[in-house]
């Protein structure tokens, strides 16, 4: 078995390679005119360049966090290109004005956009490293009311809403790496949803990091107003390279009254090689506000990318019957490292949240849940059900749960579960007397482990994500 | 109110005031542990381990050593001895030996003594004194090896086995406030040998004091020991304890700590798998009310294969009282076959309680089960009407409900007069009657 543990291990990722656009990019560093330089760029008006600015000055008075259990060589922040945008950018008609470069990438990665607009009816804002260069099905949600277009567009066409919104639920002063992607953010996607409206269908982008040395700082606000419904999907892969990438995101997503938000992730980016050499720090801040009463946010995560993972997707229960999920499953495999889990904070009253968590660590990789369930003296009857596994494969990964549980109110009921497991002998056993082989069995046993967060997944992601799943694990099994 | 530099300070000068006449190797410890204390300082919120507890109010006091016994009539001490005052038993009195008050028949095969004499002297066992409890890195185990006064030294010989436990008694009963005391117990059970220790601290007046004993616990192969400890310390008392443990092949430590007293109390119980097969089992039980905190931390380090450890604590939370619980669970990676479980139940029965609850399972080797879970939660409505429709009033179903939640927990105390006595407690407590500590 270790032999073929040993060949699927070795697979070499699959989306690594590069793309041959003529890059638009500003100087390396950081400093003052830099941020105004990347508001120029983008011909932003003045209240964001001070906005930005007021999160570069808070930034400098911060220090780097790291409390985290993972470990990384020091980021030189001033060694950095922090904008870079394909040369392409004017306003395009029709996708077939697209670069047809850009095109075979996203065909390499499977995911046309034609093709996907034909057959899964997803309106697709994909971002190809900083810049939005496709937006699809546009004038089918312009029919609803629906705004759905990218962070740069908003800010130019709905400054009311962006004004209204942004840094609501992460300030520019929440931590390090959310006041950095504040000052230097260079696009990302923003959706409103007005009143009543129902989204009719999923809306999704998807993230790739293109340009050698360019931290990518998404970043993405969804409102959901009073009575709205959206589904987001954000799905990412990145091509390969030696030197390590700093991905700082924000998202913020706002539900309203009678409101909800579903905002599902799939994340592989470049992971380094089988000795942790190059790989993506993903280091994220996404929160969401359920604001109104009966409002729903519910995150669905599959982390299986990344050299490190450190992102903890959060919804503040503010609104009375609010309800806050969070469905994630991480995936380490060769020296990636995950610290990732969720915050539940609850305020309002009969407010609940349900945290499922699966973390399966391979290889040399450290796979850390780190979550908080906080009960505020007000929510009177609050709930909280958590439950996070973890299986190990092999014996130099590690696994790790640090839930912290604090309640103030004597009408909650928090209730928190983990265990931790290996793929017993017995039922790789039992799979290859069936007929399948040992590396089917690992498939069909960890898809099993995963079942009740890819339930939450929307179909076309479900099945990515399984995919995703099982090229991540491929050969760690012996 | 003084800064915790200048409680710091106030250490030093009173270390510097300890008298000379100990072994070298003694002073050198204690240097040691000073050292490190004043490095360390008083820990602050910013430190992971002390998240949930401020210690300000004990590093904004300036706390004397305590250099003398107060006098205690042994009728004092009555309704503290579980109605068994035949067991052997040690009583320290502001952290030094009260000899009147103790009574150890010899045995053949097991050695009860206090340390002080072999501080002087240095015959205490250098390979376990402040080896298994770590004053590098544990502030107030730093300062009880700076400053620790007297306690017991237990050695059960191997394969002896004792069939009455062992009773050590920590009261302070200094009249004046802010007297400190530092109690240091090493207990050895060599191999095969098996024997029960209880620890008893309470305080006999309302006087503000401070706590800080440290235990240090090396089980032999195959060696049992059952180690209970009842802390009972008066209401405006501060108590900041460690039990630490060292287990070596096929061990078996069961260690139940019961937190009832104090304003503020912190127990650390830690233990380290060392040998394969070995196990533990740590539970505990803290019941407060009023303003009190309470704060336990375990730590199971499997550090062979084939361990396994077992861990219930269950807290009840009253007034506006403050209850914490962070058990972390270690699995090292040659630490194959664990097998770990853990559970914290809190059950809050006021508004204004507050609990904090951190389970924490660290896992570096695959062939293992491990679980934790906790709860928090107050009474469960439909068991209160359920009981009520029996013909049940609504304090009796209380009363019933809350005391089978703790009893769950306490019928696991191995020793049944310890058991009866804090059953008995519990229930007082649950029903508002004064907290006795004797069986009926």
């Amino acid at each position: 078995m270790s032999t073929a543990i040993e060949s699927l291990v070795n697979r070499e990722y699959q989306y690594g390679f590069v793309t041959d656009v003529e890059a638009d990019t500003i100087p390396r560093g950081l400093n003052e005119d830099i941020v105004r330089a990347i508001a120029a760029k983008k011909n932003e008006p003045e209240w964001m360049v001070e906005w930005r600015l007021k999160a570069y000055r808070r930034w400098l008075t911060m220090t780097e966090p790291h409390w985290s259990n993972v470990s990384y060589p020091a980021i030189d922040y001033q060694d950095m290109i922090y904008y870079s945008a394909p040369k392409s950018v004017k306003p395009l008609a029709s996708l077939d004005e697209v670069d047809p470069e850009l095109l075979r990438t996203y065909e390499k990665l499977g995911i046309s956009l034609t093709e996907q607009k034909m057959l899964a009816g997803v309106a697709v804002d994909a971002i190809f490293d900083s810049v939005s260069v496709g937006t699809t099905f546009k004038e089918e949600l312009g029919k609803q009311g629906i705004i759905f277009c990218s962070f740069g567009e908003a800010i130019q066409n709905h400054p009311d809403l962006v004004q209204k919104y942004l840094g609501t639920v992460v300030p520019h002063s929440d931590n390090f790496f959310a006041a950095l992607n504040a000052a230097v953010f260079s696009d990302g996607s923003f959706c409103y949803v007005p009143k009543g409206v129902k989204c009719p269908m999923e809306l999704s982008t998807y993230f790739r990091i293109n340009a050698a040395d360019t931290g990518q700082f998404e970043r993405t606000l969804i409102i959901a107003d009073e009575g709205a419904s959206v589904s987001y999907l954000e799905g990412c892969t990145a091509p390969k390279r030696s030197g390590n990438q700093l991905h700082a995101a924000v998202v913020e997503l706002v539900a309203l009254d009678n409101a909800s938000i579903k905002y599902s992730t799939v994340q592989n980016w470049y992971a380094g090689d089988a000795e942790g050499v190059g790989g993506i720090y993903n280091f994220v801040t996404k929160r969401g506000k359920c604001v109104g009463v009966n409002s729903k946010i519910s995150w669905t995560q599959v982390e299986t990318g990344s050299a490190i993972t450190w992102k903890y997707p959060s919804v503040i229960l503010q609104g009375d019957n609010s309800t806050g999920e969070f469905y994630s499953v991480a995936v380490v495999n060769n020296r990636q490292q995950a610290d990732t889990g969720t915050k539940m904070i609850h305020i309002g009253k009969n407010t609940k949240s349900t945290i499922i968590s699966k973390g399966i660590s391979a290889g040399r990789g450290n796979n850390s849940y780190r979550g908080q369930v906080k009960v505020m003296p007000r929510a009177t009857g609050a709930r909280n059900y958590t439950q996070c596994d973890s299986m190990l494969i092999g014996n130099e990964c590690g696994a790790h749960t640090f839930p912290y549980i604090e309640v103030q109110n004597d009408s909650a009921i928090v209730e928190h579960e983990a265990s931790t497991s290996k793929i017993g002998e017995d039922q790789i056993f039992y799979c290859k007397q069936r007929g399948l082989n040992a590396e089917h069995a690992i498939s069909i046993i960890v898809s099993g482990f995963c079942k009740e967060v890819f339930q939450n997944l929307p179909m076309e992601f479900a099945v990515e994500a399984q995919q995703l799943l099982g090229i991540s694990l491929e050969g760690s099994v012996g | 109110m003084t800064q915790p530099e200048t409680a710091v300070a106030h250490y030093l000068e009173a270390f510097d005031g300890i008298d000379g006449g100990e072994a070298d190797r003694i002073r050198e410890l204690r240097r040691a542990g000073m050292d490190r204390f004043v490095a360390l300082g008083f820990p602050t919120m910013k430190n992971e381990d002390w998240h949930y507890t401020s210690v300000a109010p004990i590093a904004t006091r300036s706390f004397d050593r305590t250099s003398f016994p107060s006098t205690v009539p042994s009728t004092d001490l009555d309704p503290f001895l579980f109605d068994s005052p035949e067991w052997p038993r040690l009583v320290f009195v502001d952290g030094w030996l009260a000899p009147e008050l103790s009574n150890v028949p010899p045995r053949a095969g097991i050695d009860v003594s206090n340390l002080r004499p072999s501080l002087v002297d240095g015959s205490v066992d250098a390979a376990l004194l402040g080896t298994i409890a770590d004053h590098d890195t544990v502030g107030f185990t730093a300062l009880n090896t700076a400053l620790m006064q007297d306690g017991a030294v237990i050695r059960i010989g191997a394969n002896v086995e004792l069939e009455t436990p062992i009773h050590l008694v920590f009261v302070s009963a200094q009249p004046v406030p802010l007297a400190a005391s530092f109690p240091r117990n090493l207990v050895v059970l060599e191999r095969g040998a098996r024997a029960s220790v209880i620890e008893s601290y309470f305080g006999l007046r309302d006087e503000s004091y401070l706590t800080v004993p440290v235990t240090e616990i090396s089980l032999g192969e195959g060696a049992r020991l059952e180690h209970v400890k009842v802390q009972n310390e008066s209401a405006v008392a501060f108590h900041v304890g460690t039990i630490e443990a060292v287990q070596q092949r096929g061990s078996e430590l069961h260690s139940f700590s019961y937190a009832a007293g104090a304003e503020l109390s912190r127990t650390n119980v830690y233990t380290v798998l060392n040998g394969p097969g070995s196990s533990c089992t740590l539970n505990g039980m803290y019941m407060v009310s009023g303003v009190q905190h309470v704060d336990h931390q375990t730590r199971i380090v499997h550090a062979q294969p084939n361990t396994t450890s077992r861990e219930i604590y269950k807290g009840i939370l009253d007034g506006r009282s403050h209850g914490v619980f962070n058990g972390k669970v270690y699995v090292r990676p040659e630490a194959q076959k664990t097998d770990g479980k853990q559970s914290n139940n809190n059950l809050l029965l006021s508004d204004h309680a507050r609990v904090d609850t951190k389970p924490q399972l660290e896992i570096f080797a695959d062939d293992v089960k491990c679980t934790h879970g906790a709860t928090v939660g107050r009474l469960d409505e439909v068991a209160l009407f359920y009981m009520k429709s029996r013909g049940l009033d609504a304090e009796q179903a209380r009363t019933l409900l809350i005391y089978a939640f703790a009893a769950d927990v306490l019928e696991t105390i191995p020793v049944k007069p310890v058991r009866d006595a804090l059953e008995a407690a519990v229930f007082a407590r649950v029903r508002g009657e004064e907290l006795q500590l004797t069986s009926e």
